[in-house]
């Protein structure tokens, strides 16, 4: 039926733990770009220049919409024909990082919302202008409880990496892969890819859960 | 809960049982003592109001009487028979489900929050539990609810749900509800103290009808103390766990022997 | 080519891709629905073991990515004797997937139900079980049905990963005809307008109606 093989499982691991790294590092770079571009897209939903609300508004809801594997192929395929040499590794953080992006900027949106109207009022009558409005009064407040919704997407980014090896980027599913076909087996590497995942997602989804009991004792004691 | 042996506490009580007895009956939260070693009987159609301050243990009578609570040590006896416990080989060990399913059946309840059905009309609402319990077929449980909802005065607003119902008719459309399940012992957990004033007298007045009409055993926690003097047989006051005075209402009332009694009362209708 | 002929020589073949995404749709939203009603349940239930069986679960089909699961279910189990085709291999990932996402929105579901519902119910001498399919599931279902509308566009585009297991589904038509043609826009782009449809015209709008269907039935509406 099924045999485990350890020798065979430790010749893969190294192999397993260069692909777990570049994992992190794709994981990273998309979330980088998905903090700032989200960030762009909230506030562009707010920006009083006609037309260009409805356009990002759709964009987004087209991005969180459609699949990521979709979008992947997208970028990678069709950059080119508007002139964008693309490598794997950059198509594939650009897609991750649009598409989380469209996540964030709901996250951050709803952060913004919740920023009551009165701060809005208090920065209208001392007369700040909207960088300084938003930069130093309505982000700051708006963000900390957006912080355990933006945690939720890092662990989700990362559990979707794996997209990124159908155009060929080294990450740790497309290495089990590879390690498969050439040695025509499957159960080690992809258990290995499994437990991987586990061995860093669940600590990282209980972590991101103290943070957010921390941040709400935090702000209820900040209240009152 | 614990186990007694026959001597401690009998499998049944005689043929002249009160209705309801609590022997012994004592509850804890962690440290604190919510009863007391509680000793009550309450005879067949008897009236009890059910008085005193909050966190003096009143509420939870009640609710282990209902089986919402479990007991730490004593017995409850519903119709003569143990509530919270079943005879078995010579003791009795506390209940399991099923005993606690058939003899729940004696008691009905009504809550301080209605705790309606809102995705029920007032007549399924009264339905329900006949149908899904007791097994009556569905003509038969309507024709009862719709004389149960014409009773305290709600046939014309049978069939609307919860939500557009004030408090009073939601009250006593919970009135109707557990009277539908024909309990011999009717609990009320303070029914009027989330209601508005002005709705207040319906739901009285139905407890008022069922006090005149019926032979039900009846306990009510409340704060209307016109309302307990009025209809109730017999008034027990609760001080921390144990009941520190009880009589008839003119006693109670008029005059009370016990300092603390004296206290609450004179807080109370100074208050109202 | 232009567009419209694009469409006109490659159109069936987008529809019998998306009708094949719609198909592992309906079916991986049986199953999740199913484990998310199963598992949700077990993670309330006082038996410690049922309860942990359902933690289990849940955490490893949430803290692994649908990929991974996919591609274990497809290759990996044969070794244990279990052989599932591509198709059903497919949906069923998708739904065990999604379903562990869905047994905590019926978690949260039955416990944002009222207290004085369950006693109320008990205070009736209704059964457990009666209790719950009768009064208390009626009501949490209500509440848990807007989360369940974003968690079924999130299932849709899970089906997309079934192409990489080679189903014909719309993703994997896109892929194809884009490896035909090199019409990479076209091809993509009209896969994404259809998943576009499938969640913000079908998915969306009809989550919206149970939501208000249900709440007519409970006197809300």
């Amino acid at each position: 039926m099924f045999d485990w093989r350890w020798d065979f499982t430790f010749r893969i691991l190294p192999a397993l733990i260069d692909g777990t790294i570049n994992t992190l590092i794709a994981a990273g770079g998309g979330y980088a770009i998905a903090v700032v571009l989200g960030l762009v897209f909230a506030l562009a939903q707010r920006t009083p220049v006609p037309g260009l609300r409805p356009v990002v508004r759709e964009l987004v809801e087209v991005i969180r919409s459609t699949p990521l594997v979709l979008q992947i192929f997208f970028v990678f395929y069709v950059g080119p024909q508007f002139g964008l040499r693309l490598s794997p590794w950059t198509a594939g953080m650009i897609a991750i990082g649009l598409h989380y992006a469209a996540y964030l900027s709901e996250v951050y949106r709803a952060g913004i919302d919740a920023v009551p109207r009165g701060q809005w009022e208090a920065c209208r009558a001392l007369n700040l202008s909207p960088v300084r409005t938003y930069a130093r009064v309505i982000l700051p407040q708006a963000l900390p409880p957006a912080l355990a919704g933006m945690g939720n997407y890092l662990v989700g980014i990362f559990k979707d990496t794996p997209m990124l090896s159908v155009i060929g980027v080294g990450e740790l599913m497309h290495t089990a892969n590879a390690i498969g076909s050439e040695h025509y087996r499957f159960l080690e590497p992809y258990t290995l890819v499994g437990l991987i995942f586990l061995a860093i997602s669940l600590p990282a989804a209980a972590g991101i859960r103290a943070f957010e009991a921390r941040v709400r004792a935090a702000l209820g004691m900040e209240k009152g | 809960m614990k186990t007694y042996s026959l001597d401690e506490f009998p499998a049944t009580l005689g043929a002249d049982a009160p209705m309801v007895r609590f022997a012994g009956v004592t509850k804890r939260y962690g440290d604190l003592t919510v009863l007391d070693a509680l000793d009550l009987d309450v005879s067949e159609g008897e009236i009890i109001s059910v008085i005193g301050p909050s966190g003096s243990g009143k509420t939870t009578v009640l609710r282990m009487l209902m089986t919402l609570e479990t007991i730490d040590e004593g017995v409850i006896y519903v119709a003569g028979e143990p509530l919270t416990h079943v005879q078995r080989g010579g003791r009795l060990v506390p209940a399991n489900q099923r005993h606690l399913r058939r003899m729940r059946g004696h008691i009905g309840m009504v809550f301080q929050h209605f705790n309606l059905f809102p995705h029920m009309t007032a007549l399924e609402n009264c339905m329900e539990a006949p149908v899904h319990v007791l097994g009556f077929s569905k003509k038969q449980a309507r024709a009862r609810a719709e004389e149960l909802l014409e009773m305290v005065g709600l046939k014309d607003k049978q069939d609307q749900h919860p939500t557009r119902l004030s408090g009073g008719q939601q009250q006593r459309v919970a009135i109707a509800r557990a009277l539908a399940m024909r309990p011999k012992v009717m609990l009320f957990d303070e029914v009027t103290s989330a209601l508005d004033p002005e709705v207040v007298g319906e739901v009285l007045n139905v407890i008022r009808k069922l006090a005149r009409e019926h032979n039900l055993t009846m306990l009510m926690v409340t704060h209307q103390m016109g309302f307990a003097r009025e209809i109730s047989h017999r008034v027990c006051f609760f001080y921390e766990g144990k009941i520190a005075e009880a009589g008839r209402p003119e006693e109670i009332f008029a005059e009370p022997k016990n300092e603390r009694t004296r206290q609450f009362l004179s807080a109370v209708l100074e208050a109202g | 080519m232009s567009y419209p002929e694009f469409l006109a020589e490659f159109g069936p073949r987008f529809v019998s891709g998306a009708w094949i995404t719609v198909q592992q749709t309906v079916l991986a939203i049986l199953v999740a629905v199913g484990i998310a009603l199963v598992m949700g349940l077990m993670r309330l239930s006082h038996n410690l073991a049922m309860r942990g069986v359902a933690t289990v679960y849940i955490e490893i089909f949430r803290g692994t990515s649908l990929l991974v699961q996919l591609y274990w279910i497809f290759f990996v189990l044969p070794l244990f004797g279990v052989t599932l085709d591509k198709f059903t291999a497919g949906f069923l990932a998708v739904g065990m997937n999604i379903g562990s996402y869905g047994a905590e929105l019926v978690r949260g579901g039955i416990l944002s139900v009222p207290k004085g519902q369950w006693e109320a119910a008990l205070a009736l001498n209704m059964s457990p079980t009666k209790r719950m399919v009768r009064i208390i599931f009626p009501q949490a279902l209500l509440n848990m049905l807007p989360p369940w509308g974003n968690l079924l566009i999130e299932l849709l585009k899970g089906t997309a990963l079934v192409a990489l297991i080679s189903v014909a589904d719309l993703m994997f038509v896109s892929k194809q005809i884009n490896g035909s043609t090199f019409l990479s826009a076209e091809a993509f782009g009209t896969a994404l307008v259809i998943y576009y449809v499938l969640a913000r015209l079908v998915i969306s709008p009809g989550m919206r109606r149970l939501e208000r269907v249900m709440s007519r039935r409970m006197g809300r509406a």
